[in-house]
């Protein structure tokens, strides 16, 4: 393609792309997510490309992947346009029919559809499922619009507009004035506003500036940035440019994870045709404005989402932070002003210039503006990703979107955050989610992972699980976090085992106080949330712990005994295989017993069990 | 390997900063970091040994030690660790004989877990050489690992 010098010829192109589209071809959309493609949606895919050659239907439909839709649960999921059917659970055997049937002849097929768990309804369009309709998907929108590997799908939907926009209409100062007025918040975790921070990096000394995008998402439980930047590269791209104009940077980069590689492959294929047609580089769209973007990949540190780790890192050192005294926006990587932005905020700056800060606004609570991309995970029957605006309560979120916990079984907790959050108790759920209610709560929004737990989820072990996280993550360059953590960890492996001791509890709280205080990063500063906030609303379950020598949930090794119900138990052997010490006696059709020197309470028994016999206490 | 690790180097435009991405290419290749290619990695970026050392063991991807023919990541992100993962990490441990983070000294398996693979909905996860098992429990991942072993055996 050739290069456009104008953004008359962005508009052209745009239009002419538009016109191409045959509105009469069908369409078969398969969302080709990381989350899909571990169903085996890539086989999927070669099915239906080779029905349409055998059947030489090359004229009448074609085959179009597109990123992540979200809702994961259901994968495979494909969609038929131009009637918008919308098929889940989609197998390489159903290809041959839904071509015969749906593309050819119009007609649904009943299997695929989703039904409505609450009324029992097949349910045809995407939009009418409960877990999309209660959404408003702003940002995550275009993933089912777009094949990411083609600019002109982004073009088609008018991208790379807003770029045109500013670099035409507005001044540097006019897009920070914008951006600080729809006030636009950091996605990342820390909601610092990302306006200030534009303002503070243009108002810098120093030269080169530099603009980056922050992909090292680490939460482990949270895959919300990998899904825009692997279904929606170019909005980040577009995002990027805009705040480089604004900031007066002409040097970017994205660093990624490398355990995303379908993010760093599309994300890779963006900036190329971007280049392609001078959308990235030197005098675009014919103006004097110049920006490039390289790309970084991290190497698996969780600390290497912090700022100034980051910088160490993309700088070719180990990542560990350093002190922040002096900000990032005065001296950041290579100690030049940097300005660092999560994905999914740089994905909302495109919208926000488009609509408007006003129409940005008019979304949202009052401090906290927009929508949010959360990734609800967990005891949850609808696992996947939602896009909801600020306010929206937890109940609406894990019962309404998420379709409640599986197997009828209680809520018990909401775990926010990521590592440095904190979990949320039922009496909560009414609260509207946004940034600071969830602060005042000891938890946060972080960047957005929502882990559901049940009443088969132990506190203590999941407060235990993060610090063992944050332990092995620890850089170890500051004394509270790596000593600390250490520490409280020795006394949440303790009480899980059956020796906590009288005053652990204290210990863990004046211990969490202090690393929080004492630590030079987030990363410390935050360790101790998920112990402190478990305490705060589940204190009865360390006492639990640590007086009675229970694990109420039924989950830490050493506080808990396998039995089999005689009355539940038929005898039915089922068990006597999986259990790795031959644990389990009984003849057939007789009521078992489990060995209690034998048993290692690996749980094979109670897993199997069809009856429900085996009782965990 | 001269060559080859010259080639890497280029790709990133010989910039010390990319030594993170260089290194990832380099273990891409080769399994793990072989001590020559990070000599060669040393020589043509200009940076010392030492430093490229620290970085090789700070980051958790890099393996200064040869790794499995099979290599198996269990997911122990929160939404995994929820739905059960350590007693499948146990079950894995017993059954290889290792703990995470080992390889075998045959060289056929490699045990590690990794943070979290965002394939939540399929939780937990096994991912074996890249490819993904979902909703693993105890039975299915002892049936797994005896179809990897009868693999191996008819080799």
């Amino acid at each position: 393609m050739k290069k456009l010098t104008t953004p008359k010829e962005l508009r052209d192109l745009q239009a002419k792309i538009k016109e191409s589209v045959n509105p009469d071809k069908s369409r078969i959309i398969i969302c080709a997510g990381s989350g899909c493609l571990a169903y085996g949606t890539k086989k999927l895919i070669d099915g239906f490309e080779a029905e349409i050659e055998k059947q030489n239907l090359q004229d009448v439909v074609e085959v179009r992947t597109s990123g992540c839709h979200g809702f994961c649960e259901r994968g495979p999921i494909t969609l038929i346009s131009p009637e918008n059917v919308f098929y889940q659970k989609v197998g390489l055997n159903d290809a041959a029919e839904i071509i015969e049937k749906t593309v050819l002849n119009g007609e649904v097929i009943d299997r695929l559809l989703y039904v409505d768990p609450q009324t029992g309804e097949k349910i045809v369009h995407e939009n009418e499922v409960a877990f999309y309709s209660k959404q408003t998907r702003n940002v995550l929108g275009s993933n089912s619009k777009i094949d990411p590997t083609k600019i002109e799908d982004y073009l088609a939907i008018d991208g790379y507009s807003a770029l045109a926009k500013v670099l035409t209409e507005s001044t540097p100062q006019g897009v920070i004035d914008e951006i600080i007025e729809a006030n636009l918040r950091g996605r990342g975790g820390g909601g610092f506003p990302a306006g200030w921070k534009w303002d503070a990096t243009r108002k810098a000394q120093g030269t080169p500036k530099y603009v980056i995008c922050n992909a090292d998402e680490g939460d482990p439980g949270a895959y919300m940035d990998r899904s825009v930047l692997e279904g929606n590269p170019h909005v980040v791209l577009e995002g990027m440019l805009i705040g480089a104009y604004a900031i007066g940077s002409s040097e970017g980069y994205i660093y990624v994870r490398n355990e995303y590689p379908l993010a760093v492959a599309n994300i890779t294929i963006a900036i190329e045709k971007a280049r392609e047609l001078g959308l990235l580089g030197e005098n675009i769209l014919g103006t004097d404005f110049c920006f490039d973007v390289k790309i970084n990949r991290g190497g698996g540190a969780f600390v290497c989402g912090e700022s100034s780790a980051l910088f160490a890192s993309i700088e070719g050192r180990a990542g560990e932070p350093r002190a922040k005294y002096i900000h990032a926006t005065d001296r950041g990587l290579y100690d030049k002003p940097t300005c660092l932005n999560n994905v999914e905020t740089w994905a909302n700056v495109p919208l926000i210039i488009n609509k408007g800060a006003k129409w940005y606004q008019g979304i949202g609570t009052e401090n906290s503006k927009g929508t949010k991309i959360f990734a609800l995970v967990g005891k949850i029957n609808n696992t996947g990703l939602v896009e909801v605006p600020m306010g929206i309560t937890l109940r609406e979120i894990v019962f309404d979107i998420g379709g409640g916990i599986p197997k009828g079984r209680k809520f018990k907790a909401v775990q926010t955050g990521g590592p440095s959050g904190g979990c949320i108790p039922e009496e909560y759920l009414d609260m509207p989610v946004d940034f600071d209610e969830l602060t005042k709560l000891g938890s946060m929004m972080g960047s957005g992972g929502m882990i559901v737990m049940d009443d088969r989820t132990c506190m203590v072990d999941v407060a235990r699980y993060f610090l063992r996280f944050l332990e092995e993550e620890s850089c170890g360059k500051c004394t509270p976090c790596r000593e600390g953590v250490h520490q409280m960890r020795v006394i949440l492996d303790r009480i899980c085992e059956g020796n906590g001791q009288e005053g652990d509890i204290e210990t863990l709280e004046w211990m969490g106080q202090a690393i929080a205080d004492g630590s030079l990063c987030a990363l410390g500063g935050s360790a101790p949330a998920p112990v402190l906030s478990t305490i705060r609303f589940f204190r009865d379950e360390y006492e639990a712990h640590i007086k009675d020598k229970k694990c109420p949930a039924g989950v830490c090794k050493d506080l808990i005994t396998f039995t089999i119900d005689p009355e539940t138990c038929n005898g039915c052997r089922l068990c006597f295989k999986p259990c790795p010490t031959d644990a389990i006696s009984g003849e057939k059709k007789q009521v078992h017993v489990v060995d209690q020197e034998k048993c290692i309470q690996c749980g094979a028994c109670f897993e199997v069990c069809k009856f429900d016999a085996v009782i965990v206490k | 390997m001269k060559d080859t690790i010259k080639t890497i180097v280029e790709k990133y435009y010989s910039d010390k900063g990319f030594l993170v991405p260089v290194l990832q290419d380099v273990q891409q290749e080769y399994n793990y970091l072989p001590r020559e290619a990070l000599d060669l990695v040393s020589s043509n970026l200009d940076i010392p040994i030492s430093q490229i050392y620290e970085v090789a063991t700070f980051y958790k991807a890099f393996s200064l030690e040869p790794r499995g023919k099979y290599q198996l990541a269990l997911c122990t992100g929160t939404a995994c660790h929820v739905r059960g993962v350590p007693q499948i990490a146990d079950h894995i441990e017993r059954t290889l004989e290792l703990k995470a983070g080992e390889t075998s000294e045959d060289l056929e398996y490699t045990f590690e877990t990794v943070n979290c693979v965002g394939a939540c909905a399929l939780g937990p996860v096994l991912v074996v050489n890249g490819e993904y098992h979902g909703k693993m429990t105890i039975s299915k991942t002892g049936k797994l690992l005896n179809k990897l072993g009868k693999e191996r055996d008819a080799e």
